[in-house]
C-alpha cells in the first residue's frame, strides 16, 4: 500500500512537496527576494516533474547507436525544460531588476512596509 | 396592402440630424443657428406631410436602411398610426422651436448651442420611433430619445436639476434595458421583430405565462408613458426649462412611451391575442388606477408645472386605456388622444412658461390676478384646461367621447365611471388656476404684460388648433381620418 | 510568394524588428516610432492575408523547418484565431500610432527600450494566437507576459513597480499552472500538437481519467488568472491603472483577449465541448463565475474615483461577458462571446486612450475633477461619449451587438438568470459611465479654450470611436462570413 502510493511514485511526491514549499514562500513571505526565490523553487519543482516523466525504465541516453535496438528515455520533456529554464531565468531577472528599482524608490523590499508607503 | 418604397422616412429622420450638426458648426452665430432649427422644423413637417395622402389612401411607405444583424434590419415603415405620431410631433416641434428661441433669449440662458443641438436630436428620436418598422428600430430611437433629452432636463445644472436628471435617466434607462430584453425575447420566439397589423406573437406556441411576463416587461420598458408605479420621473423632470417640458412632456418623450405601449399592444401582441389571454382588460383596469390617482396627486401641488406633469400622467393613461379596450371606438379614442392631448398640453405648458418668463411666478397661489395682465395667455390656458376636462368644443371632448363609447361597447361600467370621475377631477384641479388668475385680486401691483411674440404666437396658435380639432374633428386630412385608417388596419389585420 | 509564409511572418516580423529597434535607434531615434508602426502595419497585412486564405481555402497548417506535425511545431490558423489575430494586431497598430506622443511625454529618453519591449509583446501575442502547439503557447505566453511586466513597471508613479511585481508573481504562478497542465497532457498522450492531442485525448481519458482531469483543472485556473476572471483578477486594476497610457490601452484591449482566445482554444479544440459539458461540468462553474465577475466588476467600478482604475474594473466585468458567452455552450452565445473579444478590445482601447489623452493634456485622473473637459477637449469627449454609449449597449453600436447575442444565447440556454445579469450590468454600466459624462459636460464649468491632444493621439481615438459605431451598423458581414463558420467549427451543434 505505502509502497504503491509513496515509494513507487516518489518523484511525484518530491515535486509536489517542492512546489508547495515554493508556493508557500510566494504567498507567505513578506520579503520580495524571498518571494522570487519561492517562485524559483516552484518552477524548479515543475522542471523536476517534467524530467521525471521523460524517464523510461531501463532506458539509455537518447543518442542514436547504429545498428542496435536499445530503449531510449524520452528526450522531449528534457528539451522542453531547457526552454522552461530559460523562461524561468528571464523572469527571475526581470523580478530582480524590479526589486532593485523598488528598493531605490521605497527604500525597502518588505511588502508590508511598501504598502504603508504607498499612497 | 400596397407598399411604396421611398426614402422619405429616412429623410425625415436625417433632416433634424443634419440640422443638429449644422447647429454645432454655427454655434458662434446665434441667429444662423436658430435659423437652422426653424428651417429644419418646417422642412421636416413638409416631408412628413407629403406622406399623408398615400397613407390616407391605405398605402404603407417603407424603407430599409441596412440589415444590421441577421433578420434585424434598421427599417422604417410609415403606417397610419406612425404617421399620426410623426405628424403631431413634427408639427408641434415648429412651435416649440419658436417658443424655445423666445424663452432662451428671454432668460439669456447659458449653453444654448447644446440646448438646440439636443433639441434636434430629440426630434430625431421621436420621428424615428414614429416611423420604425420593427421593435429593434424602435428600441434604437427610444434610446436616442432618452440620451438626447437628458442634457435638456438638467439644463440648469443646479444640484436640484442634476438629481432630477439622475432620476429621469435611471427610470428611462432601466426602461430601455427592459425593452431590450423584451425585444430580444420576441426575436427569440418569432425570429422577427417587424410590426404586423395582427400582431406577431400569435401562433408561435408561447406559453401564456410567458406572454404575460413579456407584456409586463414591455410595459416596464415603455416607462416613458409614465404608468403609475413608474411615473415619478415625470414630475422630477419638471426641473427642465419650460419649452423642454412642453416638447418632451407633452409631445416627444411621453408620447413616445405611449406610442411604444400601443405598438406593443396592437402590433406585437395583436388584438386577438390580447383579447384571448385577457391581458387587454387587465391592462385597462391597471391604467384606470393611474388615471384616478394621478389626478389626486395633481391637486396637491401648488407648483403649476408639477400640477401639469401629474395631469399628463393621468391623461397618458387615457390613451393606453382606450387602446387596451381593443374595441374600434376605444382604439379610436386612445389614438386620437395622442395628437389632441399633445395640442392641449403643449398649450398649457407654453402658458406656464410664459408666466415664468414674464411674471417670474411658478406657484399657482402667487398668480392672483395675472389674467388681467396676460389675457391672451390665460385665455389659451383656459382653452387647454377645458379640453383636459373633456368639455366641448375643445379637442379633448372628441377623444373622450370615443373612449366613453368604447367603454359602453365593452360593457365595462367601472371604466365608464372612471372616465367620468376623472373629468370631474380635471375640473377640480384646473379650475382653481383659472379662478386665481382671473378673479382674485393681486397682492401687489403687477408690472408686466404679455410675453414676447416668440412665445405668445405659438401658444395662441396651438390653442386655436385645439379648438379647431374639437369643432371639426372630421375635416379632411385631419387626425380622425388618419386614426380611422389605423383602426381599420388593426381590426381587420391590414387586409 | 511572401504571403505563403504569412502565418510565420505575423510573428517573426515584430520579433526581428524588436531586435533591430536598438540598432536603428543608435543612428536615429526619431525614426523608431514610424518604423515600429510600419512593422506592425506589415504584420497586420499578413494577418489579413491569413484570414483571407482561411476564408478561401480553409484552415492553414504551417510547419516550421520542414518537420511535419505532430512532430514539428505547427502554426494552425482557422477562422477563430485568424479573426482574433486581425483584431489584436489592428488594435496594436492603432496603439502604436497613439504611443508616439504619449511615450515622448511619459517616458522621455526611453523610447528605444519602450518600443523594443512593445514589439516583443506584439510578437508574443501574435505567436500565442497562431500557434498550434501547446508548449509553444507556454513559451509565447511567457514572452508576452515578461514584456507586459516590464511595460507596466515603467508607469509614472512608483506604485507601478509594485503593481508590476504583483502582476509578475501572479502571472508566473498562473503560467506555471499552465505548464503543469501541459505536462500532464503530455504524460498521457505523448504529444504537444493541439490537433493531435484532441485526437488522442478521448483514449487517454479512458485510461487515465484523473490525470486528464487534473490537467483540465490546471488549465482552467491558469487561464482564468491570465484572463482576469473575477476572483483571480486582483493583478488587473493595479497593472492597468498604473501603467503608461499607451500600455494600458494595449494590455487591456489585447492581452486578456488573447488569453481568453487561448482558453477557448484549449477548452473547445483540445478538450471538446462534450468533455466540458458531460464530464467536468466546467461550463456551469464558468458561467456563474462570469456572472459574478460581470456584477462585481461593475460594482467595484462604481466605487472608483480614478478614471483608469474604473476602466480596469470595467474590464473585469467585460471579461465576464466573454467568458459567459463561451460558457453558455450554444452557438448564439458563443458568437456573442467571441465577437465581444473584438468589440471590447476596440472599446477598451479607445477608453484607455481617452484616459491617456486627458492625462496627457491636464494630468487629471480623478473623475470628479473632469469638469469642463467637454469644452476644452471636445473631440476626445465626443469620442468618449460614443464609446461609453457603446459600453452601455445602446444600438447600433458594437456593444449592443455583443449584448444582443449574449442575451439571446442566455435565453437559448434557458438560463434566464443570466439575462437578468446582463440587464443589471447594463444598468451598472450606465451608473459609472454617466458619472463621467456629468463631470465632463455639466456642472457649469468655466469653459476654457479648446486645447486638444496632438493629432497623432486624437486620430487613433477617433478611428476607434468611429469603429464602435461602424462595426455595429455593419456587423452582418463579419457575423455571416467569419463568425458563423467559426462557431460551427469550435462548437458544432
Amino acid at each position: 500500500m505505502i509502497e504503491d502510493l509513496i515509494l513507487a511514485k516518489y518523484n511525484y511526491w518530491i515535486y509536489v512537496t517542492l512546489m508547495m514549499i515554493g508556493f508557500y514562500a510566494v504567498i507567505a513571505k513578506k520579503n520580495l527576494v524571498k518571494k522570487v526565490i519561492g517562485l524559483n523553487i516552484f518552477s524548479t519543482a515543475i522542471f523536476l516533474f517534467y524530467i521525471s516523466i521523460g524517464d523510461v525504465i531501463g532506458g539509455t541516453e537518447p543518442i542514436y547507436i547504429h545498428g542496435e535496438h536499445v530503449v531510449y528515455v524520452n528526450p522531449i520533456p528534457h528539451v522542453l525544460i531547457l526552454t522552461g529554464i530559460v523562461v524561468s531565468v528571464s523572469i527571475t531577472a526581470v523580478a530582480l531588476a524590479l526589486i532593485i528599482k523598488i528598493y531605490e524608490e521605497f527604500g525597502t523590499i518588505e511588502e508590508d512596509q511598501i504598502l504603508e508607503l504607498q499612497s | 396592402m400596397e407598399t411604396i418604397i421611398t426614402i422619405k422616412p429616412l429623410l425625415a429622420v436625417l433632416i433634424p440630424l443634419i440640422c443638429a450638426v449644422l447647429i454645432i458648426f454655427s454655434s458662434k452665430h446665434p441667429n444662423i443657428r436658430d435659423g437652422w432649427s426653424v428651417a429644419a422644423g418646417v422642412v421636416l413637417f413638409l416631408t412628413v406631410l407629403s406622406m399623408l395622402p398615400d397613407i390616407l389612401a391605405g398605402r404603407v411607405i417603407q424603407f430599409t436602411v441596412i440589415e444590421m444583424l441577421p433578420n434585424l434590419p434598421i427599417k422604417f415603415k410609415v403606417d397610419a398610426f406612425g404617421e399620426l405620431f410623426g405628424l403631431t410631433s413634427s408639427f408641434l416641434w415648429i412651435f416649440t422651436t419658436f417658443y424655445s428661441i423666445g424663452y432662451m433669449r428671454g432668460l439669456k440662458e447659458h449653453a444654448q448651442t447644446r440646448y438646440f443641438f439636443c433639441f434636434s436630436i430629440a426630434i430625431v428620436g421621436a420621428i424615428g420611433i414614429a416611423f420604425s418598422a420593427n421593435l429593434f428600430t424602435l428600441f434604437l430611437f427610444y434610446e436616442v430619445l432618452t440620451v438626447s433629452t437628458y442634457p435638456l432636463v438638467i439644463h440648469n445644472e443646479t444640484p436640484e436639476a442634476m438629481s432630477g436628471g439622475r432620476k429621469y435617466l435611471l427610470y428611462l434607462m432601466t426602461a430601455g434595458i427592459f425593452l431590450f430584453f423584451s425585444v430580444a425575447a420576441v426575436y427569440y420566439y418569432t425570429g422577427t421583430t417587424d410590426f404586423a397589423f395582427n400582431g406577431i406573437l400569435d401562433g408561435h406556441g408561447i406559453p401564456v405565462v410567458m406572454l404575460k411576463i413579456l407584456f409586463i416587461t414591455f410595459m416596464i420598458g415603455s416607462a416613458k408613458a409614465a404608468f403609475m408605479p413608474l411615473h415619478s420621473w415625470l414630475p422630477s423632470a419638471m426641473v427642465a426649462p419650460t419649452p423642454v417640458s412642453a416638447l418632451l412632456h407633452a409631445v416627444a418623450v411621453v408620447k413616445a412611451g405611449v406610442f411604444t405601449a400601443t405598438r406593443v399592444i396592437l402590433y406585437v401582441f395583436g388584438v386577438d391575442l390580447m383579447g384571448e389571454t385577457g391581458i387587454g382588460l387587465m391592462m385597462a383596469y391597471f391604467v384606470c388606477i393611474t388615471i384616478i390617482v394621478a389626478s389626486f396627486y395633481a391637486m396637491t401641488h401648488d407648483n403649476l408645472k408639477k400640477r401639469l406633469a401629474y395631469s399628463t400622467v393621468s391623461q397618458l393613461s387615457y390613451i393606453v386605456l382606450g387602446v387596451s379596450m381593443l374595441t374600434p371606438d376605444g382604439i379610436t379614442g386612445g389614438m386620437l388622444h395622442i395628437p389632441y392631448h399633445a395640442f392641449m398640453k403643449i398649450t398649457l405648458f407654453m402658458c406656464a412658461g410664459a408666466i415664468i418668463v414674464t411674471a417670474k411666478m411658478e406657484n399657482i397661489s402667487e398668480m392672483k390676478g395675472i389674467g388681467r395682465k396676460m389675457p391672451i395667455t390665460m385665455l389659451a390656458f383656459t382653452v387647454g384646461a377645458l379640453g383636459m376636462a373633456g368639455a366641448p368644443p375643445v379637442a379633448g371632448f372628441v377623444s373622450k367621447w370615443f373612449l366613453l363609447l368604447g367603454s359602453v361597447e365593452l360593457n365595462q361600467l367601472p371604466i365608464l365611471i372612471v372616465l367620468l370621475a376623472s373629468a370631474l377631477l380635471n375640473v377640480a384641479y384646473f379650475f382653481p388656476v383659472i379662478y386665481t388668475a382671473f378673479f382674485q385680486k393681486p397682492d401687489k401691483e403687477l408690472t408686466f404684460g404679455e410675453a414676447s411674440p416668440f412665445m405668445l404666437v405659438p401658444l395662441t396658435l396651438t390653442a386655436i388648433g385645439s379648438l379647431i380639432l374639437g369643432i371639426w374633428p372630421d375635416a379632411p386630412y385631419l387626425f380622425l381620418e388618419l386614426v380611422n385608417v389605423a383602426v381599420r388596419n388593426v381590426t381587420t389585420g391590414g387586409i | 510568394m511572401i504571403f505563403d509564409n504569412a502565418p510565420a511572418l505575423v510573428v517573426i516580423f515584430p520579433l526581428i524588428a524588436a531586435i533591430t529597434v536598438p540598432i536603428i535607434g543608435y543612428y536615429n531615434k526619431r525614426l523608431i516610432p514610424y518604423y515600429v508602426t510600419l512593422v506592425i502595419f506589415c504584420s497586420f497585412i499578413f494577418s489579413i492575408s491569413n484570414l483571407r486564405t482561411v476564408m478561401q481555402t480553409g484552415s492553414i497548417s504551417y510547419t516550421m523547418g520542414g518537420w511535419e506535425p505532430p512532430f514539428g511545431i505547427e502554426y494552425a490558423i482557422d477562422y477563430l484565431n485568424g479573426f482574433v489575430s486581425i483584431v489584436v494586431i489592428f488594435i496594436i497598430f492603432i496603439v502604436s500610432i497613439y504611443a508616439k506622443k504619449s511615450v515622448e511625454q511619459e517616458l522621455p529618453g526611453r523610447t528605444i527600450n519602450f518600443y523594443t519591449v512593445f514589439l516583443l509583446l506584439t510578437a508574443g501575442l501574435q505567436g500565442l494566437i497562431v500557434t498550434g502547439d501547446l508548449f509553444n503557447v507556454y513559451v509565447f505566453l511567457e514572452i508576452s507576459s515578461i514584456a507586459a511586466y516590464a511595460l507596466v513597471s515603467v508607469g509614472k508613479s512608483r506604485d507601478a513597480l509594485m503593481a508590476s511585481m504583483n502582476y509578475l508573481i501572479i502571472g508566473t504562478v498562473s503560467a506555471s499552472f499552465i505548464l503543469l497542465g501541459i505536462g500532464y497532457l503530455y504524460m498521457v498522450t505523448g504529444t504537444l500538437n493541439m490537433a493531435d492531442l484532441a485526437d488522442r485525448l478521448p483514449l487517454a481519458f479512458d485510461e487515465r481519467p484523473k490525470v486528464v482531469l487534473a490537467a483540465f483543472a490546471f488549465f482552467l485556473v491558469g487561464f482564468s488568472i491570465k484572463v482576469g476572471l473575477f476572483p483571480l483578477h486582483t493583478w488587473m486594476p493595479d497593472a492597468y491603472s498604473l501603467a503608461p497610457s499607451a500600455v494600458s490601452a494595449m494590455l487591456a484591449s489585447t492581452f486578456t483577449k488573447v488569453a481568453a482566445y487561448v482558453m477557448i482554444r484549449v477548452m473547445f479544440t483540445i478538450f471538446k465541448p462534450d468533455f466540458i459539458i458531460s464530464t467536468v461540468h466546467a461550463h456551469t462553474i464558468l458561467a456563474w463565475l462570469a456572472a459574478i465577475a460581470i456584477i462585481a466588476g461593475s460594482v467595484l467600478a462604481i466605487a472608483q474615483t480614478d478614471f483608469k482604475r474604473m476602466l480596469a474594473y470595467s474590464s473585469v466585468s467585460q471579461i465576464g461577458y466573454i467568458i459567459l458567452g463561451v460558457a453558455l455552450m450554444n452557438q448564439i452565445a458563443m458568437t456573442g462571446g467571441v465577437i465581444h473579444i473584438m468589440n471590447h478590445g476596440i472599446m477598451k482601447a479607445a477608453l484607455f486612450m481617452v484616459a491617456g489623452a486627458i492625462i496627457y493634456k491636464t494630468g487629471i485622473r480623478n473623475i470628479n475633477d473632469f469638469k469642463g473637459i467637454g469644452k476644452t477637449m471636445p473631440y476626445t469627449s465626443a469620442a468618449f461619449t460614443l464609446v461609453a454609449l457603446s459600453m452601455i449597449g445602446i444600438p447600433p453600436t458594437v456593444g449592443f451587438v455583443s449584448k444582443w447575442y449574449l442575451a439571446l444565447g442566455a435565453i437559448e440556454a434557458g438560463m434566464w438568470v443570466f439575462v437578468g445579469v446582463i440587464m443589471l450590468s447594463s444598468l451598472l454600466n450606465i451608473v459609472y459611465f454617466w458619472r463621467v459624462f456629468e463631470n465632463m459636460y455639466f456642472y457649469r464649468a468655466e469653459g476654457g479654450k479648446v486645447d486638444e491632444v496632438p493629432l497623432s493621439m486624437l486620430l487613433p481615438i477617433l478611428i476607434l470611436a468611429a469603429l464602435t459605431f461602424l462595426l455595429g451598423v455593419l456587423a452582418l458581414y463579419p457575423l455571416k462570413e467569419i463568425m458563423a463558420p467559426m462557431v460551427q467549427i469550435i462548437l458544432p451543434g
